[in-house]
């Protein structure tokens, strides 16, 4: 963790057509940070990640990515930019079409000169990363829930990104399974040194992870905390905060 | 619950009749067991009372019960969700109208985007993985075989049939062969070739990439850099360009088969006098005519399949609706342009 500063969300307003779904947003995420989007159901954290990964376009304000603002860029520069983010997916969302070696080694054979031979080993390398050596061959479909996450984990770091998000990682998994995500996502961050965006409500994932993050509000539509999770759970002035982190007991 | 839920109907009735009731008391002594079916009539009566303004005291009701109602009457601590009333049918009929008129530019668009792909594949710089043209060249190709033989073959025979009876009349049965072997090669055999691969093809590939949109599937190119364009759309309309025309042909010929089986069997037509005249009556003309209209059916299907599973919403049902809207749009696409190549063909005497 460093205090550069890495993403900058300067007055974010996202919106569904006239629909606002959270407004005002400014918060900034430092080199190495684990950031935490937090917040109850239907708040908008997935929407903010769509924001951040380039999906959907902000009805007002900028992101900024170093000393490039995304959304001003031009299509060229964004595409660059993209390469330099790894995601993953709540569904995991590994391409049913191809077995895990070819969902990893497609970024990494349109991205780099490597060779066929090179981008199997690398291909065979990530998947041996998230615990899944031997399984190259295997489709999306004939593997579990966890490792299909961990799958997706594979082909997020495929080009080694700079910043990895994550979007309700935990989701489906059990305890156990989600424990070792969060294991295997520091890891990934200490080894890397990449930072690590990720939308959650869960609170162990929350608290086993994070060192920074954001609570975001249905009502008021804005940020109403931010910060370490753990000193918001015990000294956050907001109630509704607290409580969230204290699972309804202040 | 088993028998028949109780009523709130005579509480009603009686609130209603006497002159003024100020509180309400259950009482639940000779009660020994009770399901959802005694919460749900006890629910009524309080909405009856809360309405009335007629105060209630439940401290009478098993303990159980008490709690379910207390359940029952909670107020949500706060909503989150966007719960959207059905529309009258006027405000249903301008949305309608204003989706269409809205669909119309994201259609342009995107065939705009697909033309910027056809063009990046023939400088050989679409993003796009062989193996997929070669396995969508298969679904679409000879997989399609069995159904194009049984349509064809059988429309060739309701042709034949339909002119024979007629042409009988007359004794000129052998015009069967002409009115089989044009009306196959110019229009028929491109006409249902389009109708399967649309209903077949089509609502495939709608039902394809809806469901990656679904899955997030198409999300993920997209954060890669990688044009869903390039890498999903552009295998799906080069495999249809190609092999449309190539099974308008087929079908074409089964059809000419099924016609002559009908002549001859049928009417008594000589099968070599059949061919003869099958081949004086038909040009190349003719075949080239059906090709070009296999390769705008299939151009037409590969659009409307491609445009509506790229524009699926996020759940099961948004997939169907992809595959139901991809088979309409690709059925009208395919008809409104077999009528204006018709004319144009006509006009222009080819």
């Amino acid at each position: 963790m460093s205090s550069e500063a890495h993403i900058r969300v300067v007055d974010l307003t996202m919106a569904y057509g006239d629909f606002v779904i959270q407004r005002d947003l400014n918060f900034t995420i430092n080199r190495g940070d684990v950031f935490i989007i937090m917040g109850g159901s239907g708040c908008g954290k997935s929407t903010l990640l769509k924001h951040l990964i380039g999906l959907k376009s902000p009805k007002k304000g900028e992101i900024w990515f170093d000393e490039i603002n995304f959304w001003k860029a031009p299509p060229r520069e964004q595409e660059m930019l993209k390469r330099r983010f790894g995601v993953l997916f709540q569904s995991g969302a590994l391409w049913s079409s191809m077995t895990l070696e070819e969902n990893i080694a497609l970024p990494l054979s349109e991205y780099t000169d490597l060779s066929e031979r090179e981008v199997h080993e690398i291909a065979s390398l990530k998947l041996a990363l998230v615990g899944l050596a031997g399984f190259e061959q295997f489709y999306p479909s004939e593997i579990s829930g966890g490792m299909r996450k961990r799958a997706s984990l594979a082909r997020a770091i495929a080009l080694d990104p700079e910043v990895l998000f994550f979007d309700e990682p935990s989701a489906g998994l059990d305890p156990i399974s989600s424990r070792r995500l969060d294991e295997l996502i520091l890891e990934i961050r200490d080894s890397l040194g990449a930072t690590i965006v990720v939308v959650t409500h869960e609170l162990a994932s929350i608290f086993a992870i994070g060192n920074n993050s954001v609570f975001l509000d249905n009502e008021s539509r804005t940020i109403i905390a931010q910060g370490d999770p753990k000193m918001l759970r015990d000294k956050s002035e907001n109630l509704k905060v607290r409580a969230f982190l204290n699972r309804g007991k202040i | 619950m088993r028998d028949r839920l109780p009523s709130a109907d005579e509480v009603e009735k009686q609130l209603g009749e006497a002159a003024r009731i100020h509180r309400v008391v259950f009482a639940s002594d000779g009660i020994s067991g009770w399901d959802s079916g005694l919460i749900n009539f006890l629910r009524n009566v309080i909405k009856l009372c809360n309405r009335r303004n007629i105060e209630v005291d439940n401290s009478g009701l098993p303990e159980g019960a008490q709690r379910l109602l207390k359940l029952a009457f909670a107020v949500p601590e706060e909503a989150t969700g966007r719960h959207v009333e059905p529309p009258s049918v006027l405000k249903y009929v301008g949305e309608v109208t204003l989706d269409l008129i809205h669909g119309a530019p994201a259609m342009v668009r995107f065939i705009g985007e697909v033309t910027l792909a056809m063009g990046r594949l023939l400088r050989g710089k679409a993003q796009y993985r062989r193996s997929d043209l070669a396995l969508v060249l298969q679904e679409a190709g000879p997989q399609a075989l069995p159904i194009v033989s049984l349509i064809s073959f059988l429309v060739g025979l309701i042709l034949a049939y339909m002119g024979a009876v007629q042409l009988a009349q007359f004794g000129a049965q052998i015009y069967i062969a002409d009115l089989v072997g044009i009306g196959m090669s110019r229009e028929i055999g491109a006409l249902m070739t389009g109708i399967i691969l649309a209903g077949r093809t089509g609502a495939a590939f709608a039902a394809q990439l809806g469901t990656m949109q679904v899955n997030e599937e198409i999300d993920a190119y997209r954060t890669l850099g990688i044009s869903p364009i390039d890498f999903l759309v552009l295998p799906r309309m080069l495999a249809l360009i190609l092999m449309a025309p190539l099974l308008t042909l087929y079908a074409s010929l089964v059809g000419m088969v099924a016609g002559m089986l009908v002549a001859v069997m049928a009417f008594n037509v000589d099968m070599s006098e059949y061919y003869q005249q099958t081949l004086s009556a038909l040009t190349m003309q003719h075949f080239l005519v059906g090709l070009s209209k296999g390769v705008v059916y299939g151009t037409l299907i590969a659009i409307a399949g491609c445009l509506r599973g790229m524009q699926c919403g996020r759940s099961a049902s948004a997939v169907g609706k992809a595959t139901t809207s991809a088979v309409v749009t690709a059925i009208v696409f395919i008809v409104i342009s077999a009528s204006l190549m018709t004319i144009m063909y006509q006009k222009l005497g080819i």
